[in-house]
């Protein structure tokens, strides 16, 4: 039988469901993930992304639907599931007692890293999560920043195909969340990485794609840059002119019939004021708007600049649409 | 079970760096050493029937209300609450050798502690030149049902552990269920109801249930496979009882 030349999907989940007592946590989830990806679960709070994640890890059961990890069913083998991932749970729970080399190399040996290797291993990851002044304190003295390390230390250790990690820079000050960030960069290409966090200027720098989760359903999923253009729509401007607001308008619609002002500031002391402009079209109007509006001589322009719209924006415009759409909790 | 002995070892140093259990030691040896000091006492003063082991063992019932509990709650009510149980289930090791690994660290600890009062009647054997003292029958009797009831009692202890998520839920439960396993069942049987003769079934349960009355017939020699059977089935019924419920909280979780 010919050898199938692509690889299985790292995760593959499909018309995942779980319900407690009625109430579906997670209905109807289903995304897909290629080995060496970097993805981003972001949702709000009990929007169910932990619920997700304990599922691919095997510790909690579904109630249906369809969940391989590397091509092995996670129902049928959660015995070959725990020797594929590396998890790192919420709030990131570790034994109090314990210093920091024990606890690697009793988890090291759970995970059945042989012996011989175990200690070299340890050490690798010791200077990867820049671990190496501290491998002898006992976890409970260290600082929230080292314990979120030893965490993802914890995780990568066996050096597992797929780690899971639940909101792994929570709590973290922007030096630490930069390392953080730095170390889960690497990890790319060799590791298949989910993470799910809040904190989505990290996530848009980070993940190659994004999933976005509410109320248990998957609203959005792809590259940042697709997001923006599926959630939000439209390219935005910001302007600071001074002059007549119904002339820019009547300007405006003639360089771009779609081209509209969606907010204006309150004129400041030199009369400028601030404009946000939305047009549908998606190639750079920059050049144009800036010639037309700077040869006018009704306006005087001072500032021309695209926006951005951030993948905050992104989710909320895309969590806001299901709240919407969605009043009442799924009943199943 | 391949990961059994590096939970089992791991448990073992965990039990010995935590405070808890040398509270349990203290308080352990220092009330038996108590009970000794004034068994001597009533020696002393006058001749007694029998060997100092047998009214030794006796007692057994006072530190293992007290030691048990300290022993066995932390065990898995604690990496309930801590999250840490997640952690650890969700690497290959199974439910069956997590429990097993915490319940043999625990009991190992127990019949240490246990063997450490062998120091007791060596201080006795070196100071008393009286070879009477020291029957060494008794003695290895006493510690025998020691062996053997203690498989029980620390099994009903990580059972209790198991199905709470508070350390100090834990301790009371087993301290409770040890009580009336122990205690209780001595004066069970005075019951009037259980005189009865519908009630003749429930009455020969009880009588085998005696736990005094195992403690006296190892004490003079005589070990029944019938106590020693009602301690293995209690403990595996225990233990299996302890894993279901570390496995049915997880699916309701």
């Amino acid at each position: 039988m010919p050898e199938d030349p692509t690889p299985p999907p790292a995760i593959e989940v499909k018309n995942l469901v779980k319900s407690y007592a009625g109430v579906a946590a997670v209905s109807d989830v289903s995304f897909t993930v290629k080995p060496g990806e970097i993805i981003g679960f972001l949702g709000p709070n009990g929007a169910g992304k932990s619920t997700t994640m304990r599922i691919l890890t095997g510790f909690l059961p579904a109630t249906s639907g369809i969940v391989n990890l590397c091509g092995v069913p996670v129902a049928s083998n959660p015995d070959a599931i725990k020797r594929l991932i590396g998890y790192m749970p919420e709030n990131n729970p570790l034994p109090e007692d314990m210093r920091v080399t024990e606890y690697l190399y009793y988890r090291g040996r759970l995970k059945e890293v042989p012996r011989r290797k175990l200690s070299a291993r340890i050490d690798e990851v010791l200077e990867l999560c820049d671990l190496k002044r501290v491998r002898h304190r006992i976890i409970g003295k260290l600082s929230k920043g080292f314990r979120q390390r030893v965490g993802i230390a914890e995780a990568v250790l066996a050096e597992p195909p797929v780690i899971i990690m639940d909101e792994p820079t929570i709590g973290l000050d922007p030096h630490q969340i930069l390392i953080v960030r730095d170390l889960i960069a690497s990890l790319r290409g060799r590791m298949t990485v989910l993470i799910s966090s809040h904190i989505l200027p990290e996530i848009e720098v980070t993940c190659d794609r994004v999933v976005i989760i509410n109320q248990g359903r998957i609203v959005a999923s792809g590259t940042p840059n697709e997001l923006r253009r599926e959630i939000l729509g439209h390219c935005a401007y910001k302007l600071e002119l001074a002059g007549e607001v119904a002339a820019l308008a009547v300007a405006l619609a003639q360089v771009e019939t779609t081209l509209v002002i969606t907010s204006q500031s309150e004129a400041d002391d030199a009369g400028f004021r601030t404009f946000h402009l939305t047009t549908e079209r998606d190639d750079p109007l920059g050049e144009e708007l800036l010639r037309v509006l700077s040869s006018d001589p009704r306006f005087r322009l001072r500032g021309l600049a695209q926006e951005r719209p951030s993948l905050e924006d992104v989710f909320l415009a895309a969590t806001r649409r299901t709240w919407e759409m969605v009043d009442t909790p799924a009943k199943r | 079970m391949k990961h059994f002995f590096t939970i089992l070892n791991h448990e073992i140093r965990i039990l010995l760096v935590s405070p808890s259990t040398y509270i349990a030691a203290v308080v352990f040896l220092s009330v038996m050493g108590f009970i000794f000091t004034m068994m001597m006492d009533i020696y002393s003063a006058a001749a007694q029937e029998t060997t100092p082991a047998v009214i030794f063992f006796q007692y057994f019932w006072v530190p293992v209300l007290v030691m048990v509990p300290l022993l066995t709650m932390k065990s898995i009510a604690e990496e309930r609450r801590l999250g840490t149980l997640e952690t650890l289930l969700t690497t290959p090791v199974s439910t069956v050798e997590v429990v097993l690994g915490k319940y043999f660290a625990a009991y190992f600890l127990y019949i240490s502690l246990w063997a450490s009062t062998g120091g007791f009647f060596y201080i006795l054997h070196r100071f008393a030149r009286d070879a009477r003292f020291i029957d060494l029958g008794p003695l290895a009797g006493g510690y025998a049902f020691i062996a053997i009831s203690g498989l029980l009692f620390v099994a009903i202890g990580i059972a209790a552990s198991a199905i709470s998520r508070n350390q100090a839920v834990a301790a009371l439960f087993s301290g409770a269920a040890l009580l009336a396993l122990i205690v209780g069942s001595n004066f069970l049987p005075n019951v009037e109801l259980l005189h009865n003769d519908v009630m003749r079934p429930i009455k020969t349960v009880i009588d085998y249930a005696q736990v005094f009355q195992h403690l006296a017939d190892f004490s003079h020699g005589v070990v029944d496979t019938r106590q020693v059977l009602f301690y293995l089935s209690g403990t595996v019924l225990a233990l299996i009882f302890s894993i279901f419920s570390v496995e049915v909280k997880l699916l309701h979780s």
